[in-house]
């Protein structure tokens, strides 16, 4: 054993010899420290004009920019944005729900030109930034703005970015109730917020519909729409409750389910993996490539672009045309929906159901055939946790 | 009552105990009078070191963390892959990488000279002092518990529930200006004592193991305010995660008001003199009163506290509610101070943070305050260093964690910094009555 450790220390000592081994760069003198160089870098990939001096900024919510979620999805779409205009970006993670206010101000006395919250509960930190810097942009992802009554208002400076993810997750809920062979399926969010709930609300449409169309009787655990209760984990970090939450779903017969709590969905597929034939509906991001040691067990993922809004929003403030027009992502925008059904395409394309016009037709037909009712407003998904425009 | 359980703590106050301590010779006690003298001991090393440990073992981790940031650094690792070509490159860019985030982190908590007035050069520092509130009043509920050698770990569980009912008094009632802001105040005193009295009596009584049952409590105070925040009363129009605003009466007036410096936009508040009259109070509790001494008592030696006739179950009871009204008050200073609202995480991690503060300040009351002061800059500054150098915002955590490692390894810092071992010197002149705790006070 210690022979063991003998060797694998030198190994990772002769590793870190070699790893410094390489050559310098020669186009430095010796006096210019490594800071200099990358900073002279970064101006060359600037673009140039007005966007060089632009400072678009964001703060996470306590889940931090790592959480293979919105966070992140943000992070994503600002880093993108900041690259493809040349503006800085400084991005600010939040450890708890009390530094919000702090890091907003921060951001604005350092002279960011917009700043952007990402979650329902910097809405208190951005709204009174915005109330007391009128000069200064902000924009909000996931959250309206109200006043202490909880009426909504509007701020000249600050963008709502919303998504009414409930018309993906009909589909979803369509898409489950056809693939079900148990006839139960089931749904469970992080914590009963709007942005969470919206999805749980569409999904129980989607199976009623189904329902409906078939006359089947497919079954939906961890969500009443009517009550608006269900079952939550209780926060968006711990994944054995949602390891627990699942394995309760399946032993009462459900075979898929769709966890809406971020990294607590990984608890959700550590259970499904463990059982037979059971699926997960991945949501935010597509879980085929993001919880890719999952894949297998994905039939798809309801997507809620927050990256392309919020690039969106940054390109507009650096070119002057900010607004405080709420952005809502809907079916028709792009702005969320159904990912592919990547290695389930073909059990999706061969199952055949009575489709929403009364015909024959493939699963995926149907799903097809509702999102263009759904853009075409024949049909609309109603929740009390939509975005109110 | 008689029959033991096997978790139990020598220090129980139990009747029959009692009598068999007194009454044995010393000689002949066993194993439980060993691990009853072990116990306060290891905590009374770590309370008793002096204050330039405490000074050292912050310096050293500082430069630590100095360190950690300079390879979290992208640059300085750039730099590191030609190491042996150029080992100056390397050096120069962790310096770097290390002094900006340093100054930083002062900009941000103590003083800002690039701000365009006085009044933003200044804030930092008041930042700073609005952090340090709840540190400070939960840290001294902390080392109000160590004095009498319990491990109070439920600092985090007592600030929730005071943060509840300071809360709750805030917004659901109308009471005239003055009255309302005392009311809630004492309410979160109240709410925090009634939790930190549950263990007290559980030890006391049962011999529950503090630590256990603080721990437990904390982990019932998180689901009790997540189960109130989705109660009617505490959530009106929304599903949501945030109470009613509190009354503008039972809020914290701020300390500089705008009439006095306009345009000031100090966030610092009465909290803060609620903190400095908090220290005061336990000073005076802790050094010159019956039940200080008493606490104390319990704290060297609960065996012989007992034999000299306190009652060592009342002074468990006492010291609990004290720290957990400490630390509902430290709830005020949150909910009717800065936040202004209930939310599931007002709490943040103060409980935990004030274990630290009360042991950096090595559980004196203005060791304390300097300690809680020291975590608030860390704090305050944390923010700026991450959005100025985009340092990982952990690294304060870190820092903090390392001032902990240090002040629990006194040995370690006194080799680091070669400094002699007290103990030792002691030892040899043999010179009685002075305890390290004493001589450093």
């Amino acid at each position: 054993m210690r022979r063991v450790l003998k060797l694998a220390a030198a190994g990772a000592a002769a590793t870190l010899v070699l790893a410094a081994c390489g050559e310098a760069p020669e186009d430095n003198d010796t006096n210019a420290g490594g800071g200099e160089s990358a900073e002279s870098t970064e101006e060359g990939d600037a673009a140039g004009g007005d966007a060089e001096d632009f400072k678009a900024c964001m703060v996470s919510d306590s889940g931090g920019f790592d959480d293979q979620s919105f966070n992140q999805s943000g992070k994503e779409g600002l880093d993108a944005a900041a690259e493809e205009l040349g503006v800085e970006p400084v991005e600010v993670e939040s450890q708890a729900d009390t530094d919000y206010a702090t890091n907003v101000s921060n951001l604005v006395s350092q002279g960011c030109n917009i700043t952007i919250g990402v979650g329902f509960l910097l809405e208190d930190a951005i709204q009174s930034a915005a109330e007391e810097n009128p000069d200064t942009n902000f924009a909000l992802i996931d959250s309206a703005f109200s006043d202490a009554d909880f009426n909504p208002v509007e701020l000249d400076n600050a963008k709502p970015i919303l998504f009414n993810t409930a018309e993906a997750s009909y589909l979803a809920g369509y898409l489950a109730a056809g693939m079900t062979e148990s006839g139960t399926v089931a749904t469970f969010g992080g914590l009963q917020i709007p942005s969470v709930a919206v999805f749980m609300d569409g999904f129980s449409d989607g199976v009623d519909k189904f329902n409906e169309d078939n006359g089947t009787d497919v079954n939906l655990l961890g969500w009443d729409k009517e009550a608006q209760e269900g079952a939550f984990s209780g926060d968006f970090e711990n994944q054995s409750q949602g390891q627990t939450l699942t394995e309760q779903f399946i032993s009462q017969g459900a075979d898929i389910v769709m966890p809406v709590a971020g990294p607590v969905g990984l608890g959700a597929a550590a259970a499904a993996s463990e059982a037979d034939g059971v699926h997960i509906i991945w949501v935010d991001s597509d879980g085929y490539l993001t919880a890719s040691e999952y894949s297998d067990l994905m039939l798809t993922s309801v997507l809620k672009q927050i990256g392309p809004a919020v690039e969106t929003t940054v390109t507009e403030a650096v070119e002057g045309g900010f607004t405080n027009e709420p952005y809502v992502g809907t079916l028709e925008n792009d702005g969320v929906g159904l990912a592919e059904y990547h290695d389930m395409a073909g059990d999706v394309e061969g199952t055949m159901v009575t489709g929403p016009d009364g015909e024959e037709v493939s699963l995926a037909e149907a799903v097809t055939m509702l999102e263009e009712m759904i853009v075409s407003g024949d049909i609309t998904v109603d929740s009390p946790n939509s975005p109110q425009q | 009552m008689s029959d033991q359980t096997p978790g139990h703590t020598p220090e129980r106050p139990d009747a029959g105990e009692e009598q068999s301590v007194a009454a044995t010779p010393p000689g002949e006690t066993g194993g439980p009078t060993v691990r009853e003298q072990e116990r306060p001991g290891v905590l009374q090393q770590i309370l008793g070191g002096s204050a330039l440990m405490s000074v050292l073992a912050v310096v050293l981790a500082l430069f630590i963390g100095g360190l950690l940031i300079a390879f979290a650094d992208e640059d300085t690792r750039e730099a590191a892959t030609y190491f042996f070509a150029r080992p100056l490159d390397t050096i120069s860019a962790g310096w770097t990488a290390m002094a900006e985030a340093y100054v930083a982190m002062f900009r941000g908590s103590v003083f800002d000279w690039q701000a365009a007035t006085f009044a933003g050069a200044v804030k930092p520092l008041t930042e700073s002092m609005v952090f340090a509130i709840p540190l400070i009043l939960a840290g001294l509920g902390i080392a109000v518990g160590f004095r009498a050698g319990l491990f109070n770990i439920g600092a985090q569980g007592q600030i929730i529930v005071g943060a509840i009912v300071a809360a709750w008094l805030g917004f659901a009632f109308d009471l005239p200006p003055v009255i309302h802001l005392l009311v809630a105040i004492l309410g979160g005193a109240i709410g925090g004592a009634v939790w930190g009295g549950i263990p007290g009596v559980l030890k006391a009584r049962f011999g529950a193991n503090e630590v256990i049952v603080t721990i437990m409590l904390n982990y019932i105070a998180v689901y009790l305010i997540s189960y109130i925040l989705k109660q009617p009363g505490f959530n009106p129009g929304r599903t949501g995660q945030r109470s009613p605003a509190v009354s503008p009466d039972a809020t914290y007036p701020l300390l500089v008001p705008q009439w006095l410096w306009p345009d000031n936009g100090f966030r610092l508040h009465w909290g803060f003199v609620v903190a400095i009259l908090a220290t005061v109070f336990v000073w005076w509790l802790m050094e010159r009163s019956t039940v200080g001494f008493q606490i104390r008592a319990v704290g060297a030696n609960p065996a012989a506290a007992r034999t000299a006739g306190m009652s060592v179950g009342r002074i468990t009871v006492i010291t609990m509610v004290v720290a957990g009204a400490l630390a509902g008050l430290a709830a005020t200073g949150q909910v009717l101070g800065t936040e202004r609202s209930l939310t599931a995480g007002v709490a943040a991690s103060f409980g935990f943070d004030a274990i630290t503060v009360a042991l950096l300040g090595r559980s004196r009351p203005w060791g304390t305050f300097f300690a809680g002061l020291l975590f608030g800059a860390l704090k305050a500054g944390g923010f700026l260093m991450q959005s100025l150098t985009s340092t990982p915002i952990d690294i304060v955590l870190v820092v903090q964690s390392l001032i902990v490692l240090f002040i629990a390894a006194p040995p370690l810092v006194r080799t680091v910094f070669r400094l002699p071992d007290p103990d030792r010197r002691r030892r040899r002149k043999a010179g009685p009555g002075t305890t390290p705790q004493e001589a450093t006070a």
